[in-house]
């Protein structure tokens, strides 16, 4: 069972942020590989983003699988769009896709 | 509680007929996997959608039981 309060708390940070990552732990200190390497990714890419550690809050932890109707954390928002967990934005950094998609949005300063 | 890749990619192609699916066990534990499937129906999908289509598939394992399961998707030839 899922509060309404905690979706709505998860709407607020996703819509009132750019570039949100879900994780466990911190980019400083990341608690799981995948997230590890989603927040490194974003790091390389110059990208400024809020991360949420989900080990801080379990209601958010588990609301942002509801929220989101993906199982597994670290989970990337950009402008409030859902883009993926650790495999998708690997696999977008990897192509390019990433750089081109976060400059499309605006996200990216130094896209030139 | 760990799967068998078998049972992982029975339960993709279950969903998934026309499926391709192949299991990597990346640390050789039984317990962190690779799938990569490629079936035609992901055609046009953007690939959070194609990775939910293999969560469903999965039904509601992933993330508990598969907590460490890679994903990657593919159409045929593509």
């Amino acid at each position: 069972m899922t509060d309404q309060t905690v979706l709505d708390e998860i709407k607020e940070v996703v819509t009132s942020n750019d570039v949100v990552l879900f994780m466990k732990g911190t980019p400083t200190f990341p608690q799981c590989g995948f997230s590890s390497v989603t927040s490194r990714v974003l790091d390389h890419l110059g990208v400024n983003y809020v991360a949420v550690n989900v080990l801080e809050d379990n209601a958010v932890r588990e609301g942002i699988k509801v929220y989101s109707d993906w199982p597994t954390i670290p989970q990337l928002y950009v402008k409030g769009e859902f883009v993926g967990g650790c495999d998708i934005v690997k696999e977008m950094f990897e192509t390019g896709e990433l750089k081109s998609y976060l400059s499309e949005k605006g996200v990216l300063e130094s896209a030139a | 509680m760990p799967m068998a890749a078998d049972d992982i990619a029975k339960l993709i192609k279950d969903a998934i007929p026309d499926a391709e699916v192949e299991i990597v066990d990346l640390a050789g534990d039984g317990d962190h996997y690779k799938a990569v499937i490629t079936s035609a129906s992901f055609a046009g999908m953007p690939r959070v959608k194609q990775h939910q289509k293999v969560y469903a598939a999965l039904g509601g394992r992933m993330g508990g039981e598969l907590h460490a399961l890679a994903l990657e998707t593919r159409t045929p030839a593509g």
